[in-house]
């Protein structure tokens, strides 16, 4: 690695250590981390949505045609009309013309709206449905091999599995009320329901600590980097850059302890 | 008018949709597939939208000298480094005066920023100055300069090495980063707020449990944990699920029908 | 008592400091953590072990970097398997950052796939990946259950253009690969909803085999399709890509990011112990204090 890439690499791991700062309270590092990324995700979506957007699917095609006839003699002169409806679509910023945006965002609902019922209903319903109604194994209700109710293709839990969407669906029907043999079903139905969320909470607790460990992998990296002396481009500048790097660091959390520790002995007298 | 060709518009295309899943003909799958290409152009306008919008906050900030509006330096800069970035690529080795123009227009933009946020008549020919002077210069530099060049039409710059640094060293560790932080949330969360208040917390705070243990060896009889975790995934957490996805399926299709017909209008907004 | 109460009102910041130490420890040892492989991976390996050579997949890689932890390492382990194998593949990002994220795997992994190695005991020599010839990288446009129909008529119909502005037609590798119907597999590595529109406007239009490669919060609701058939594998968060990199034999940082995992659920578990023992104590207390 070059020198000028491992100067990138420290810029990545500061930025990194600005944004964790906020978990400590807001600060300037933090704000200067959250802005900076702001304005570079925004240009860097102006530039994917120009070179992979409108360039491919608007100029390209419309560039045979001349500008002073309004690219109405180009071969693919119908690409015009999205265009000019797409810039309908800016009328929303006018008080007067609003409305005007209401046509193309008409066009894209309409379009939505009409491709979704047709294939949610046989995605999200009918397949759903079609794959409960399975017919039970009796013969291995408890587990395949002996008894054992883990086994997942045992009937007992392809049972469990039907009266449990039938009540969790149950529970969602709030047209009757909960009591009776119906409220039993629909308690049943919420406890599937806590099942279900729980084993969300327990994927999303390895997810958010995932994310973490990234962050670790990239600071440990950057530190190998810094002292992999069998890197061919290697200098003391590495190493250099590491530690003037690593007391700044030190220098800024010894100076919030101080602050700290002299607000606090003020509070106090 | 106003509200009737849009929802015209709605009726007409919903329904055509419908009709041409079910009964698909030559001449409606050359409608359709039109309609799909159209939707792409129109959705590049009405996603530059939000763009055009952070930029207009970010310098109303500056221009009312709101508390933080000097960040907002930070955010324009940052835009037009990477607007720049894309539009451009050295087209030898070295990359001659291009970090001054950079700089330069950088300057400029700065500069016309503060000519916007200043009250003072001095101040504002000082600025006004600066940026005339910025924008003259990082023109002749753009102009004499030939070891890089503007690609508007080709897509060049996506291979610009700084717009990839600024992607892999400034986007992606910060944007991870701040999702990261998430874990430190939802373990203040976890000692909180996860009671075992009554039945239905219990069920869900043992089945967090089995899941978050599914892979810990240290723990006694780790290959029955994994297993009955892996049970509960696939049966109750399925079901669970199923009864979710279904209902989600319903919704869906139920509010796709009320706007085609025009009962649900909320997305058109007053006026 | 005045333990468990001063415990509960303990600054969040303590906590988090906690959790910092134990997650550096860990990641600074040296140990592992055995991984058992799930039937839901294990199916999209065999699927892709089974393309012959020449075969070809279409990865989709549909997140941003807020969930590159997860879902990166996946990708490395099954494009660099498909690459080895010389499976050809096709890219498409359909979220906002997402052609970042793949021309950074394309070039991590072309780099890879360049050396000498051996996976499961088979050598592999290394070799050049070529752009259009290996692989052929679509891009970004808008609007995503729009596109993903749009590709089931055509791939040229909403990319009329690679990535890096070649006619699709021109594409050495696009000849003859006109829609879904000449793809071996479909693998959506998502962050969000996009996954959502693969499995209704996708395979539930065009029938084509559909994997998933999941961040960890979204795993549990996807599970319904797995049992309907509906998709033929899940990978799920950081301990999905591990589990693929060990059917791939070719570890990563998600194999390297399990070891943490274990102190840092640990630590979680034991908040959520303490939380509880204390809520109980001070009921307790509350309820003595009552009687008396």
């Amino acid at each position: 690695m070059e020198f000028t890439s491992f100067l990138w690499l420290t810029f990545g791991v500061f930025v990194t250590l600005c944004t964790m700062s906020f978990l400590y309270k807001d600060n300037p590092f933090y704000k200067f981390a959250e802005h900076l990324v702001v304005g570079v995700s925004a240009g860097y979506f102006v530039i994917i949505l120009w070179h992979q957007g409108l360039v491919p699917k608007l100029f390209e095609r419309l560039e045979d045609g001349d500008w002073y006839y309004g690219f109405l003699n180009s071969s693919h002169w119908e690409y015009i009309i999205p265009a000019i409806l797409g810039c309908l679509m800016w009328a929303r910023f006018s008080k007067n013309y609003s409305w005007l945006s209401r046509w193309p965002m008409a066009l894209y609902i309409g379009i939505s709206a009409g491709l979704a019922i047709p294939l949610e209903m046989s995605n999200k319903v009918n397949k759903q449905l079609h794959a409960m109604m399975v017919e039970i194994d009796w013969a291995n209700f408890f587990g395949h091999d002996g008894f054992n109710l883990l086994d997942v293709t045992s009937g007992f839990s392809q049972l469990l599995i039907m009266v449990g969407t039938i009540s969790a669906i149950v529970y969602f029907f709030f047209s009757k009320e909960h009591t009776g043999v119906f409220g039993r079903v629909a308690t049943f139905g919420i406890w599937i329901l806590m099942i279900g969320f729980g084993a969300s909470f327990g994927f999303t607790v390895m997810a958010r600590i995932s994310l973490f460990i990234n962050r670790l992998q990239d600071t440990f990296d950057w530190g190998g980097v810094a002292f992999d002396s069998t890197n061919q481009h290697y200098s003391g500048m590495f190493p250099g850059v590491f530690w003037a790097f690593t007391l700044f660091v030190i220098g800024y959390v010894v100076y919030e302890i101080v602050t700290y520790l002299k607000q606090r002995s003020a509070t106090t007298q | 008018m106003r509200r009737q060709i849009p929802f015209g518009l709605v009726f007409i295309f919903g329904i055509f949709m419908v009709f041409q899943f079910f009964v698909p003909h030559e001449k409606s799958e050359w409608v359709y597939e039109f309609l799909l290409d159209w939707i792409i152009v129109i959705g590049i306008f009405a996603l530059a939208l939000g763009i055009w919008s952070l930029f207009k906050v970010s310098v109303e900030k500056i221009k009312q000298g709101k508390e933080g509006g000097n960040y907002s330096y930070i955010t324009l800069v940052g835009l037009y480094m990477m607007v720049a970035f894309g539009f451009t690529q050295q087209t030898g080795e070295g990359w001659g005066l291009y970090f001054l123009w950079i700089m330069l227009c950088s300057a400029c933009i700065v500069s016309l920023m503060r000519l916007r946020a200043s009250t003072d008549s001095g101040k504002k020919r000082m600025w006004a100055l600066a940026s005339v002077g910025f924008l003259v210069a990082a023109v002749l530099v753009a102009i004499f300069d030939d070891a890089w060049a503007f690609f508007l039409y080709t897509p060049e710059g996506l291979e610009n090495s700084m717009f990839e640094i600024f992607f892999d060293h400034i986007m992606m560790p910060i944007l991870a980063t701040m999702f990261s932080l998430l874990a430190f949330y939802i373990a203040s969360a976890a000692y909180r707020a996860f009671r075992a208040r009554n039945v239905l917390a219990s069920l869900l705070l043992l089945a967090a449990l089995l899941v978050m243990s599914r892979f810990n060896p240290v723990i006694p009889g780790a290959e029955y944990v994994a297993n009955a975790s892996n049970w509960l995934m696939n049966v109750p957490n399925l079901a669970a699920q199923r009864a979710i996805v279904i209902g989600i399926g319903l919704g869906i299709v139920g509010t796709a029908l009320k706007i085609i017909l025009g009962i649900e209008r909320g997305y058109m907004g007053r006026g | 008592m005045e333990l468990f109460e001063r415990l509960m009102k303990l600054d969040r910041r303590w906590v988090f400091l906690l959790l910092i130490i134990v997650c550096v420890w860990a990641y600074a040892s040296s140990f592992s953590v055995p991984i058992l492989v799930m039937p839901e991976v294990q199916s999209i390996y065999d699927k892709v072990e089974g393309l012959p050579e020449g075969s070809v997949v279409l990865v989709a890689i549909d997140y941003d970097p807020n969930n590159l932890a997860e879902l990166h390492p996946m990708t490395y382990a099954l494009v660099e398997q498909c690459w080895r194998k010389k499976i050809k593949t096709i890219f498409t990002a359909l979220s906002m950052n997402g052609p970042g994220m793949c021309v950074q795997a394309i070039r991590d992994i072309t780099d890879s796939v360049s050396r000498d190695k051996e996976y499961n005991g088979v050598m592999y020599k290394g070799r050049e990946v070529v752009n259009g010839v290996d692989y052929c990288f679509l891009g970004y446009k808008p609007y995503y259950a729009i596109v993903i129909l749009g590709m089931g008529q055509a791939f040229n119909q909403p990319y009329p253009t690679d990535y890096y502005g070649t006619p699709l037609d021109e594409v050495p590798m696009m000849r003859g690969i006109i829609n879904y119907d000449q793809v071996d597999l479909v693998v959506d590595i998502s962050g969000g909803n996009i996954t959502d529109a693969w499995i209704s406007y996708g395979q539930g239009r065009f029938g084509f085999d559909l994997a998933l490669g999941l961040t960890g919060v979204m795993t549990a609701q996807y599970y319904p399709y797995l049992g309907s058939g509906q998709v033929i594998g899940i990978m799920g968060g950081l301990l999905g890509a591990a589990q693929y990199e060990k059917l791939t034999d070719n570890p990563g940082r998600a194999k390297d990011g399990m070891r943490v995992q274990l102190p840092a659920h640990l630590v979680i578990i034991l908040f959520i112990i303490m939380g509880n023992v204390g809520f109980f104590a001070n009921k307790l207390r509350l309820r003595r204090e009552g009687r008396a």
